[in-house]
């Protein structure tokens, strides 16, 4: 089957894993299991069921591999799977009670003004992210956020998931989505700041 | 928040996502840029908010990155084999 919307080299690729050729598939896991794996690891915390979250992904794209219809590249239709992978390892997990948000969220006063007023930041975002250690420090401190907020914000800043697509995956409404997703970010800034504040002259 | 009143700086936070979403209607967009205007500590803060939503969309390895990290040959091999069942 063409599938005219793929580069040339994804389409033969698909068009060996459609025959079932064992070395496609084992290439199709090493082009891709890599990045696969760092998704995993940012949503599950936990290398064992990371892995497991990867493996079930290719297991389903496996399956799904005849009905896979060239409409996205093949990394950004098995990005979608391994997120919907690695969610259902999240909802088999025993839900642990969730800590609350509150203590990350930012203070204000009886009148309305933040306790502590903002401050701007010592560098741009896009110059902070060429280093690997700010990308770290900015993971390390979403793995801080309570996981139903964590889980919001991975999917809709980092994974790049939309709303819809959000709201689907987690079983919950837009609405909620969007509620989730901004106090999220506001423990997230919270915790960002003070590694962040410019110097204090 | 109507639209004649002032805004708290809570509020102002509270708006922060529907005002970058393009979500607000027009008197309530007015506003809230109006309390910009009035509260540069509130300026700071949407800027350092907008900063916070490029950190995390940052962190992700990119389709572009040349670099992802390997699978390990375990992993591979454990795959390979589940498909054989």
């Amino acid at each position: 089957m063409a599938t005219p919307l793929l580069p040339p080299d994804e389409s033969k690729l698909l068009e060996r894993l459609r025959q079932g050729e064992d070395g496609a598939f084992e290439e199709l896991v090493r082009t891709h299991g890599g990045r696969m794996l760092s998704v995993a690891k940012r949503m599950l915390r936990n290398e064992d069921d990371a892995a497991d979250a990867v493996q079930d992904a290719f297991l389903s794209a496996f399956r799904a591999i005849d009905r896979f219809e060239g409409g996205s590249r093949l990394g950004t239709w098995l990005h979608r799977i391994v997120v919907n992978a690695a969610l259902m390892k999240l909802r088999t997990r025993r839900r642990k009670p969730e800590e609350p948000l509150d203590d990350l969220l930012p203070k204000f006063l009886d009148d309305g003004h933040l306790e502590r007023p903002a401050q701007a930041w010592r560098k741009p975002a896009d110059e902070a992210l060429a280093s690997e250690e700010t990308r770290k420090l900015v993971l390390d401190r979403i793995a801080e956020l309570p996981e139903t907020y964590r889980t919001i914000l991975l999917l809709r800043d980092v994974e790049d998931l939309d709303t819809e697509g959000t709201a689907k995956a987690l079983e919950i409404s837009t609405g909620a989505v969007k509620t989730r997703l901004h106090r999220a970010r506001l423990a997230l800034r919270e915790l960002l700041d003070p590694y962040f504040r410019a110097e204090e002259v | 928040m109507s639209p004649e009143m002032d805004l708290t700086c809570k509020e102002f936070v509270d708006f922060l996502m529907a005002y970058l979403d393009a979500e607000l209607p027009e008197a309530q967009r007015s506003t809230f840029e109006g309390h910009m205007v009035d509260c540069p500590p509130c300026k700071v803060y949407l800027d350092t908010y907008r900063e916070t939503v490029e950190l995390g969309r940052g962190v992700c390895a990119r389709d572009d990155d040349p670099l992802p990290e390997d699978v390990p040959d375990v992993l591979v091999a454990a795959i390979l084999a589940a498909r054989k069942g």
